[in-house]
């Protein structure tokens, strides 16, 4: 593979400690002009988001352009697009590792921390549109001073506990895969300040392969339990729409269509910002041409998927002999928000079917921009299952339209920028690649004979 | 307090070191250069005897845990232990929530059914599975965090933890001798063969930190904090603006004042004259005992007429006149207890005369006209005739055979 073909520098005993210094140079160095640009632009459309939601706060979330018949508007649509987001970190760290797949060491560690700053940014978004969320502890099974318990058979409850549980699982999995990193730069590091907080994050780790015979096995159980676990995320999220009974939710295609969605704007979101971070970063033999060719297939494989769900909706609507259903699905195509089921097919569909082709796969503008619409299309899809499926319901009486407000649009726009500084910051303070993973693979690091593949 | 947490190291040989060591022996470290090298070396230490003895590696080595003789571990049975225990607690968290403690009607569902269970259960098994994986990966299995190991800060350290291979033995081990184990470990093809030293202060005297007072001092304020803002968050700030859009709503509420009406009363009395829905006005309302009108019950005897009289009496006659009209109130003193309905007055008093005193009040027993209609008032007054014949009883109520009522 790529990675090994650019790697083969790094064959000497030496050459360990080049891989360091490149890795490890973000956190040893001062951040870069081209660093603090990328941050001033995080930061300035964070702050657009904080403003909006203090309006919001102020205000109630009158100030929202979801009323009825759209209850739900870019609150909801923001929660499905940044939680899909989160799934190919899990799908690359966990997935990839039980298929052995060597190639993932290179961008698992980033795209795990990805996984974990989507989640934060997307559980802002339920959070936000109960209204109060300083009251959203009553979400949770406590005992509290109504002596009233929350309600077990609801969907919006399970996804409580299924994007809790998938934080947590994703954030101790990303940091168990830490502590050997950052027992090395405790180790390497000459600022008493850094050594002080690195021997705290690296727990006292020091390499012992009795430690190993554990972490090994428990890195393995734990990619074993997120796997489960990261298909079990989405499924539970469309749930919220398939339990339901309006047309254009209420499908049993539900759980592996968003799944499938999830790991395709996931794919696509891990590859926009890596192939950014390689440029901003000197990466560009650790995150090789290899890697985002393989991306691009993984695009494809699950782009062609999502446009398989897209037809299978319209399939059953004809075939289920509903009418309700198949206005929902002619309205869709060629009713007032056309414009966007119309943005979704082209994006989602159209464009990952030039990966097809090597010469797109190996370019990088034309990879860059065919992420992008990927992202945009991945949004778009969401916007068209909640918009499209509650702006016209059973009764003409009570159609309507939806449309954002500003405030809508300045809180899309601030969980791009919470999104991108925390990937900044993370870029950083942590080693964004797994050395440790990043050695175990590469030739001559494991011992000749004996030789257990 | 960073200038602080800089002086905790101490600069030796132009690094910065933990703290100054002792002239003790902690153990031998040899520094390999390739995997091979280090895996056939520690073959050769684990068949030579030792026992306290490790290899320090930058990433796992493969087959390094047969080489080293070592147990394979026993995490799997934690996962699977603390699994299980995830699944058997939510369903049983769910069961008891729903199912027994506080039963909600949610659309006309079981309480507690197994499928929409499922995917609470599944979620905390992961949980608790994923949770307890790394508790005993790390605190359990490799007794960490340990934050003052005399293998840290070392040049050994700092070459395993990054390109070179490593064996260390411990001088606790029973065959330890420093000479003998330098010897071995360089014929067996080590590159730098080191003695390390423990740490100039004992680390078993160290007082564990967590019972510092000044830890403990930490956590006291923090519980207190968290309680304190939780208590001024839940009690002060959700009523206070901005976030009080729910509570203070511009509309009126049951009880509340309004600046609206003259009077400052929310609640608004109907317009003179107002006949509700199933109320017809009574003629006698007002009129002393002696000038009503006697009209006999006209409600049947039977047992839903009973039933009625005695539901509507347990809810609005009993709390003062108590639930068999003996006038043991249960109001445990806060009103004054009314006279029995038992007294020779009332038993000999005409159904139209208690009909009268539910309608118009008498002393200071209020009107019930607006709470109780006029069925349900014929009803109650069967109900208290019921009740004083029951307290009065004749011989021949008492029945003699099972015909007889």
């Amino acid at each position: 593979m790529s990675v090994h073909k650019e790697m083969t520098l790094v064959t000497e005993r030496t050459s360990f400690q080049e891989l360091d210094n490149v890795v490890f140079k973000p956190t040893e160095s001062k951040p870069t002009i081209k660093w603090y640009i990328s941050m001033g632009i995080s930061l300035f459309a964070l702050s657009l988001g904080v403003v909006s939601l203090g309006y919001t706060f102020y205000y109630g979330i009158g100030m929202w352009g979801n009323n009825n018949p759209v209850g739900w508007g870019f609150d909801i649509i923001n929660f499905v697009f940044w939680i899909g987001i989160g799934h190919a970190g899990t799908l690359i760290s966990a997935i990839l590792y039980l298929f052995r797949q060597k190639w993932r060491t290179g961008i698992a560690r980033f795209a795990e921390a990805m996984t974990i700053f989507a989640v934060m940014t997307a559980g802002i978004f339920p959070l936000i549109h109960v209204g109060r969320p300083w009251l959203a502890g009553y979400l949770f099974p406590y005992p509290n001073q109504h002596n009233v318990w929350v309600n077990f058979n609801s969907p919006l409850l399970w996804d409580v506990f299924a994007v809790s549980t998938y934080f947590l699982v994703s954030f101790l999995f990303w940091g168990l895969g830490l502590i050997p990193d950052i027992a090395n730069l405790r180790e390497r590091t000459t600022s008493g300040i850094k050594k002080f907080f690195y021997t705290i994050l690296s727990f006292g780790w020091r390499n012992s392969n009795r430690h190993w015979q554990h972490y090994e096995k428990a890195y393995l159980i734990l990619a074993g339990l997120s796997t489960p676990l990261v298909l079990s995320v989405h499924t539970i999220v469309s749930f919220d729409f398939a339990v339901s009974v309006l047309p254009g939710w209420h499908t049993t295609i539900f759980p592996p269509y968003f799944v499938a969605g999830a790991v395709f704007s996931g794919f696509g979101m891990v590859a926009t910002v890596l192939i950014i971070l390689r440029k901003v970063f000197d990466l560009e033999h650790i995150i090789t041409k290899g890697h985002l060719d393989k991306m691009a297939k993984i695009l494809l494989a699950t782009g062609t998927m999502v446009g398989y769900a897209y037809g299978m909706e319209f399939f059953m609507a004809w075939y289920s002999g509903n009418t309700f259903e198949q206005f929902v699905f002619i309205n869709r195509a060629f009713g007032p928000y056309s414009w966007s089921y119309w943005i979704m097919v082209a994006c989602n569909v159209g464009f990952p079917q030039l990966f097809w082709f090597k010469k797109v796969r190996n370019s990088i503008p034309m990879m860059m921009a065919i992420v992008i619409l990927v992202n945009v299309g991945m949004w778009f899809e969401r916007f068209v299952i909640i918009v499209t499926s509650l702006h016209r319901d059973f009764l003409p009486a009570s159609w309507g339209m939806y449309a954002p407000t500003m405030y809508d649009i300045g809180i899309f726009i601030g969980s791009f920028g919470m999104f991108f500084t925390l990937v900044l910051l993370f870029v950083r303070v942590m080693p964004s690649i797994s050395l440790t993973e990043l050695k175990a693979v590469l030739p001559g690091s494991q011992p000749s004979h004996h030789h257990h593949e | 307090m960073l200038k602080k947490l800089k002086e905790k190291f101490v600069e030796i040989d132009g690094d910065l070191r933990l703290e100054e060591r002792s002239n003790e022996i902690y153990g031998v470290t040899a520094v390999f250069e390739t995997p091979d090298a280090v895996i056939e070396a520690a073959k050769k230490v684990a068949d030579s005897g030792y026992e306290k003895w490790d290899v320090n590696t930058p990433f796992p080595i493969h087959g390094m845990d047969d080489a080293m003789k070592l147990k394979p571990t026993k995490l799997g049975y934690a996962t699977f232990t603390f699994g299980t225990i995830g699944a058997l607690s939510a369903l049983a968290m769910i069961a008891y929530m729903s199912g027994f403690d506080y039963k909600n009607i949610i659309g006309g569902k079981p309480f507690f059914a197994l499928p929409p269970s499922i995917p609470i259960t599944f979620e905390l098994t992961i949980l608790l599975a994923a949770l307890f994986t790394i508790i005993f990966t790390l605190v359990v299995f490799n007794k960490l965090p340990k934050m003052n190991h005399p293998l840290m800060d070392t040049d050994y350290m700092r070459r395993v933890s990054s390109e070179a291979f490593g064996i260390f033995i411990s001088a606790e081990d029973k065959k330890f001798n420093p000479d003998e184990v330098i010897g071995m470990l360089k014929s067996l093809g080590s590159s730098s063969v080191n003695l390390v030293y423990k740490f100039a202060t004992d680390e078993d005297k160290i007082k564990t930190p967590i019972f510092k007072p000044a830890f403990l001092g930490i956590l006291a304020g923090t519980a207190v904090l968290t309680a304190v803002l939780t208590y001024i968050i839940l009690n002060y700030a959700i009523y206070t603006v901005p976030f009080d859009w729910m509570t203070n709503q511009p509309k009126l509420n049951p009880q509340k004042m309004s600046t609206l009406f003259a009077d400052g009363f929310g609640m608004r009395t109907p317009v003179e004259g107002t006949v509700a829905r199933g109320f017809k006005p009574y003629e006698s309302y007002g009129k002393p005992d002696s000038l009503i009108r006697i009209i006999s019950n006209p409600m049947p005897f039977t047992k839903e007429v009973f039933e009625l009289g005695k539901k509507k009496y347990d809810t609005y006659c009993s709390p003062c006149h108590g639930n068999y009209g003996k006038a043991d109130s249960r109001l445990n003193g806060q009103f004054p207890n009314p006279p029995t309905l038992h007294s020779d007055k009332i038993r000999n008093w005409k159904d139209a005369n208690i009909y009268h005193v539910i309608v118009n009040g008498q002393n200071i027993m209020p009107s019930y006209a607006k709470q109780i209609n006029e069925n349900e008032r014929w009803a109650i007054v069967h109900y208290i005739r019921a009740l004083q014949r029951s307290q009065n009883a004749l011989d021949s109520d008492i029945p003699v055979d099972g015909n007889k009522k």
